[in-house]
């Protein structure tokens, strides 16, 4: 079995610590000594790691602006169109097109299309619904989402050695240091 | 922060702690999914849930015979077309408001004690909306003809009258039940990835699993999340008092004397959040206790709690005050009598002499430091108010539709025994939907509370 593993290719190597100051630490180091294809995991939002990992901007907010927009176009066009051009009804003489009553339901389609596009696009934008993925396979990730912090280097960094990133990560003071099977 | 607490005055205490000190990220996840997880169901749910479906059952009933029977069976007559249907409705919307205020508004003043309560509250407002839309749905008299009301090509060629403040009423409600609903889900998410890795039964793995969505917690997945979390609270804050001052128009659009007035929108927002906070309380303090909750509901969020009530409940007097000043200030003769005949010779007088009471004088004792220390004080005051803000949304429907213009039209109006029925059955139901909720799924966010808890330990309090 233990040679069977050792030749299968790993997706990564999973190093665990104990808070979030040693993650962080630990990341940075890990930046330093090259590596890019590194993920952090943690039970809660930590904001520094995302610096330490060299994240760039969410790209949600983008995507709630446009969705905004288009549902401030859809809201007007719609009762534009509904009201002015198919089914015009003449109600005490009003402007067909009377754009200040069309003002509430146009602020409620804005803000119902802008909260479904930071929904979806949050989703889409994390690759979910992901029922699979290899950091599942280590046992110790299930702490993940209770008190614990894991470091992945993917086996498909440039920089990348079994061995030698073993013994890198075991520099940092982990409490531990796991593969990750694909 | 550690040198400013050094300089504070001797006599002074601190206020309490948004997390009991002694927890740390493993006890946290522990304590906040053991009423989930734990495997046999405590006698006080079961016994609580039995009676609140008995309920629920009295509401079956009531629409049952109100769909066999058509709408005579309630008390609404001419003039009074709107009876309790509207009343509940207006309610129970308010009564949402405080979970969308709790967790959005909140959440954008980082105000941080709203973390413990917030789940909580938002899953009121999903079961208060639930409950809100049945009213108008079954006030129509043919709910299976509710879909009338969307926009959709139908077969006669007809539109919905986008001029009208009932269509607004329609967005406006299915918006706010829908992006509450995609706010809670948003923020169950992570919670959903602990359950999954905690619980030990192959089934609820795959449940929790499919509900999680796979989330795995990495940096990258925080971090659209919270960017996505906070702009569904910068999305919700102007929904929520949009919410509200629709549902007024439903009313200020009208021209009936003491439904025209500008102050509607503002004063409706404030009784909405005014009863919504007084439903988290009256919810929040029983569930409290029962599930051993006290180290993450601590006293300081229902000593907000009850400022906050105290805030929203004078602006409401305010609201009670310039309706009195504009019918008078108006010197139009039909506002004058309206007011009249509200407050003092009309049937409805005690109701209004009540709503005073429940909503602007008892409540004042929210000033004592004492009485909000007081778990058990507080949770009556809250309860009194939400029975004031049900006498405000009947005073505020009934006596104006009763007396308007034309004397030949007057008529008095009073609930049939099918109103009551309906009524109170949709309080069953929302305890129901709770008591589900509370049993499946973490009451309190879990990631937030871990979130908080590291803040708290880097400001030196934990």
């Amino acid at each position: 079995m233990q040679a069977k593993t050792q030749q299968t290719e790993l997706f990564g190597l999973m190093a665990e610590f104990k808070d979030a100051e040693s993650i962080i630490a630990a990341a940075e180091k890990v930046r330093r000594q090259g590596y890019r294809k590194v993920e952090g995991y943690s039970p809660m939002p930590v904001e520094e790691l995302d610096h330490a990992l060299g994240h760039s901007k969410s790209h949600v907010p983008k995507l709630v602006f446009l969705g905004g927009l288009l549902g401030c176009a859809t809201g007007i066009g719609m009762q534009y169109w509904i009201s002015a051009v198919d089914y015009p009804l003449n109600v005490g003489g009003r402007p067909l097109a009377s754009w200040v009553s069309f003002i509430p339901v146009t602020f409620e389609l804005t803000i119902l299309f802008a909260a479904f596009a930071a929904v979806i696009g949050m989703i889409a934008l994390n690759g979910l619904p992901s029922p699979y993925h290899p950091v599942f396979n280590v046992r110790r990730f299930q702490y993940a989402s209770r008190d614990r912090f894991f470091l992945v280097v993917e086996s498909a960094d440039a920089r990348f050695d079994r061995v030698e990133t073993r013994r890198f990560l075991e520099t940092l003071n982990p409490t531990g240091v796991h593969d990750v099977e694909p | 922060m550690a040198t400013q607490s050094q300089k504070l005055p001797s006599g002074y205490e601190p206020p309490p702690k948004v997390i009991k000190p002694g927890h740390d990220l493993g006890t946290i996840s522990d304590r906040l999914s053991a009423f989930v997880l734990r495997k046999r169901t405590p006698q006080w749910w079961l016994v609580g849930l039995s009676i609140s479906f008995i309920f629920f059952m009295g509401f079956m009933l009531a629409a049952g015979y109100l769909l066999y029977w058509g709408v005579g069976v309630w008390g609404v007559n001419n003039p009074v077309g709107w009876g309790f249907a509207i009343v509940n409705l207006v309610w129970w919307i308010g009564i949402g408001h405080a979970g969308t205020l709790i967790s959005a508004i909140l959440l954008l003043f980082r105000q941080k004690w709203r973390t413990s309560i917030s789940r909580f509250a938002e899953a009121m407002t999903l079961f208060a909306v639930a409950c809100a839309g049945l009213f108008p749905i079954l006030h129509t008299g043919r709910p299976w003809l509710a879909y009338w009301l969307l926009p959709y090509p139908n077969t006669m060629q007809m539109w919905p009258q986008f001029r009208s403040p009932l269509v607004w009423d329609v967005f406006a409600i299915s918006t706010y039940g829908t992006v509450s609903l995609l706010f809670w889900y948003v923020g169950l998410i992570p919670d959903l990835g602990t359950l999954r890795d905690r619980t030990k039964k192959r089934f609820f793995q795959v449940i929790y699993g499919f509900l999680s969505l796979g989330w795995r917690g990495s940096a990258k997945h925080w971090q659209n999340y919270e960017m996505a979390y906070l702009l569904l609270a910068g999305l919700a804050t102007p929904l929520v008092l949009s919410v509200h001052t629709v549902v007024s128009f439903d009313f200020a659009v009208s021209l009936i004397p003491g439904w025209h007035t500008t102050i509607f929108p503002p004063y409706f927002v404030a009784g909405a959040i005014y009863s919504g906070f007084a439903m988290v309380l009256t919810l929040a303090i029983p569930v409290r206790w029962f599930c051993k909750m006290e180290d993450f509901i601590t006293m300081r969020h229902l000593h907000n709690m009850g400022k906050v009530m105290l805030a929203t409940g004078l602006i409401v007097a305010y609201g009670y005050m310039m309706e009195a000043f504009m019918a008078w200030y108006s010197a139009a003769q039909y506002e004058v009598d309206m007011m009249r005949y509200r407050v003092f010779d009309g049937p409805y007088a005690h109701v209004y002499t009540m709503l005073i009471l429940f909503n602007i004088l008892i409540p004042q004792l929210l000033w004592s430091s004492k009485i909000r220390a007081n778990v058990v004080m507080l949770w009556i005051l809250s309860i009194v108010v939400n029975v004031g803000m049900w006498l405000e949304r009947y005073v505020i429907v009934v006596t104006s539709l009763a007396r308007d213009y034309m004397p030949s039209a007057w008529d008095t109006y009073g609930g049939t025994v099918w109103d009551y029925m309906l009524y109170f059955g949709t309080i069953g139901l929302f305890v129901t939907l709770v008591f589900l909720f509370i049993r499946v799924l973490p009451f309190i966010s879990m990631s937030e509370i871990r979130h908080m808890w590291r803040e708290q330990k880097h400001q030196g309090e934990a």
